[in-house]
């Protein structure tokens, strides 16, 4: 495939262009990492008045300490989850909005709403619908014969905060397969349903994997996403308990390093953090994109 | 004549200047709703009352928000010149010595009176140093009490005047109280895991929190908490939630505790005296009565003095202008006056802090027109204080009492034994003192 190609003639206007981006990335990303990178292998009191050089013992703290293990296994739960979740959540959607010839510009609209509910908002949204004492769902619950209380229950509260998580992505979800639907030709499913492929198998063999970059894109993006970006939704639901079950790796990194005021061990949680991300999209661009037909 | 009017001219420029040159000192603090009103309020008579200096509050949140605020303003140079700090930041601040203008210092470096005798002694023991200096200024201190629905009592056959005096007491009650359906559920604890359920359980049964006198005697404290008689009455709080008569409100303050108090849900709530206000206002349509904390009769006989909550005001290092310290004296000396606090305490609910303001309360006839609202008072003040009920002062507490709750949480899912939890609370606590003890040597 031939790419467009634009020849600048001054050789200062491209970095000139490219420079608001750099900046920002500079400013709010890469130095940012720099000072947790520093502040990791440091000790240092609250007010910032005495540090001393610690080399690696914040790290070597953290391996040892059987609640960050414990939050590393509630983040890989909860990752997993969100993911799953909110990706065949919203890939059923857009399934359907396709098929919806004339009101499917409106069913859109509906659901990328909630993407513009601030995730503190969200949350506070599924506390008052999981409140064991005066939330909804409980209340229902209780006809089935469940006893709902994320209060107590580590289960539950790890499946609200996944709930929670998982709602809020699905809008954004939801758009890239729409527009990853549309690109599908018609032409291939027509084929498809004249050998004789029924709505069932034709989605599988023929549309699925023509989604596959899509869905992709969308796996890295959600498990970003659940690692860093829901930090709010669990301080508004559960605040990490019962008993740290859902004290999940970001959570953390903000409980002990901005209500605990313990600076040096939050920063070494939040470079491996860090890592975990950056060898997750390593992998699966190295890995998965080779299975992904583009 | 020209003698008159040089005066005259002389005085409008001062009065010009002064007004001028007004020193403004910047106040954080997490007083919202009512209290920040008032809290408002006082800073205002104070700037009306004087035209050097002029308060000017600002809300930062809850208590750990403020502080956090505070920290990283002062990491950044731009701290405000009073801070008011939970008692659980204390720890944190005392060892923070270069950060902090002992308020003792200020007063005398500013040449304001200053009397340390005059405060109530349990409340100032917390905020001073081992020599006994007063390192902030005492400001809003509570105690837990408890209160009680006098109508759900009376339904489940209980004398509405009588108040369970020991948790076995409460205990019975409380099942009368569930088996008669008089309510849903017996009692419920704010702080169930921390401040009231185990800071406070453990002073006044005069049982040991941590080493060095609570850590009042240093950084090399180690947490004791761990002690058989608090397992016990963890594994008992356990037994009573599966029979419902406790419900467990929440990790933190219990943020439904309250709500279900005023709901008649929880026939019982024990909570700060700071509350009063709150639970008055929002106890609609039942009788509230107000009684002093239980005590564990299996532990002791002779329940000591209840420890305080609440918060004080820092001083910070680090302001250019000195005008702002002499403001800041000048205020603490205004904050003092009897007739200020006593305001402040009898429309809050927060204890007096000084002897004065108490005296000045009981002359106005105050507590005999509302009975119940000395009961804080009277419950700090009883006995001498020992070791074990001066207070708690450990590095990092924020941080411990988040693990304490988790590890409340998992007795009360069944998962640990009440020992199991606290000895786990206390190793990991221990850890984190250590580091902070690392940190500030």
């Amino acid at each position: 495939m031939q790419t467009k190609r634009t020849v600048f003639q001054s050789r200062v206007l491209p970095y000139f262009l490219l420079a608001p981006q750099l900046i920002i990335t500079l400013i709010f990303f890469v130095w940012p990492a720099a000072q947790a990178i520093r502040q990791s292998f440091l000790r240092q009191d609250p007010f910032g008045l005495k540090e001393t050089f610690v080399w690696f013992a914040n790290y070597t703290r953290l391996l040892d300490d059987p609640d960050y293990l414990n939050a590393l296994g509630a983040t890989f739960v909860f990752s997993v989850g969100v993911t799953v979740l909110s990706m065949s959540l919203s890939l059923m959607f857009a399934v359907c909005v396709n098929r919806v010839l004339r009101s499917g510009r409106f069913y859109t609209t509906l659901l990328v709403w909630p993407y513009a509910v601030a995730p503190a908002a969200a949350g506070l949204l599924w506390w008052f619908m999981f409140n064991p004492s005066i939330g909804i769902i409980p209340y229902l619950l209780t006809f089935v014969g469940y006893e709902w209380n994320h209060r107590l229950h580590t289960g539950d509260a790890m499946v609200l905060i996944i709930i929670a998580a998982a709602w809020k992505q699905i809008s954004y979800n939801f758009l890239f397969f729409v527009a990853g639907l549309q690109s599908v030709p018609q032409s291939l499913t027509e084929a498809a349903a004249i050998d004789g492929a029924g709505p069932f198998k034709r989605f599988w063999t023929v549309v699925f994997p023509l989604l596959s970059p899509t869905t992709f894109f969308l796996a890295v993006i959600n498990i970003t996403y659940a690692m860093f970006d829901t930090f709010g939704i669990v301080d508004a639901t559960t605040s990490g308990g019962p008993s740290q079950s859902t004290n999940i790796l970001v959570y953390k990194v903000y409980a002990d390093g901005f209500i605990g005021l313990n600076l040096g061990p939050s920063a070494a949680q939040s470079v491996i953090l860090m890592l975990i991300v950056v060898v997750l999209t390593v992998v699966q661009f190295r890995w998965i994109e080779r299975k992904v037909q583009y | 004549m020209f003698k008159k009017l040089s005066m005259a001219a002389l005085a409008v420029a001062l009065s010009a200047t002064s007004s001028l040159a007004a020193t403004e000192v910047t106040w954080w603090h997490a007083m919202g709703g009512e209290l920040g009103k008032k809290l408002e309020e006082i800073a205002t008579k104070f700037n009306e009352s004087q035209s050097d200096y002029k308060i000017v509050p600002v809300f930062k949140g809850t208590y750990p928000e403020t502080l956090t605020a505070a920290i990283a303003a002062f990491r950044a140079g731009q701290q405000p010149a009073i801070v008011q700090v939970f008692e659980v930041g204390t720890g944190t601040m005392m060892a923070a010595k270069g950060a902090v203008y002992p308020v003792y210092k200020l007063m005398a470096d500013n040449k304001e009176p200053w009397d340390p005798k005059g405060f109530l002694a349990p409340v100032v023991g917390y905020y001073s140093d081992a020599q006994g200096n007063i390192l902030s200024m005492p400001f809003n201190s509570s105690t837990p009490i408890m209160y009680y629905n006098k109508d759900v009592f009376q339904k489940a056959g209980l004398d509405p005047e009588v108040a369970p005096k020991t948790w076995a007491e409460l205990a019975a009650a409380g099942k009368k109280i569930v088996d008669s359906g008089a309510a849903q559920c017996g009692f419920t604890l704010s702080y169930a895991a921390t401040w009231v359920g185990l800071e406070n359980y453990s002073a006044i049964q005069n049982l040991p929190f941590g080493t060095l006198q609570n850590g009042f005697g240093g950084l090399k404290t180690e947490f004791k908490f761990n002690g058989k008689e608090q397992a016990a009455f963890w594994d008992n709080l356990k037994k009573l939630q599966d029979a419902k008569v406790f419900k467990y409100g929440g990790p933190g303050g219990g943020a439904e505790t309250a709500p279900s108090f005023y709901s008649q849900q929880c026939a019982v709530y024990m909570g700060s005296s700071a509350s009063r206000a709150g639970v008055i206002n929002n106890a609609k349509g039942f009788k509230v009565g107000f009684a002093p904390m239980p005590y564990d009769d299996t532990v002791t006989k002779d329940p000591k003095n209840s420890i305080i909550g609440g918060a004080t005001l820092w001083v910070l290092n680090g302001q250019k202008n000195a005008e702002v310290y002499k403001g800041v004296a000048k205020f603490f000396t205004y904050l003092s006056k009897p007739e200020v606090q006593a305001d402040w305490h009898q429309f809050t609910g927060y204890l007096p802090i000084t002897n004065a303001s108490y005296e000045f309360g009981q002359k106005q006839g105050y507590y005999e027109k509302n009975p119940g609202s000395d009961i804080a008072i009277k419950q700090i003040m009883r006995g001498t204080p020992s070791d074990n009920s001066k207070g708690v002062r450990f590095g990092n507490l924020t941080q411990i009492r988040d693990l304490i709750d988790q590890q409340f949480e998992s007795v009360l899912s069944g998962k640990k034994t009440g020992q199991q939890a606290l000895d786990d609370a206390a190793k990991a606590g221990n850890a984190i003192l250590r580091e902070f003890e690392a940190a500030n040597n």
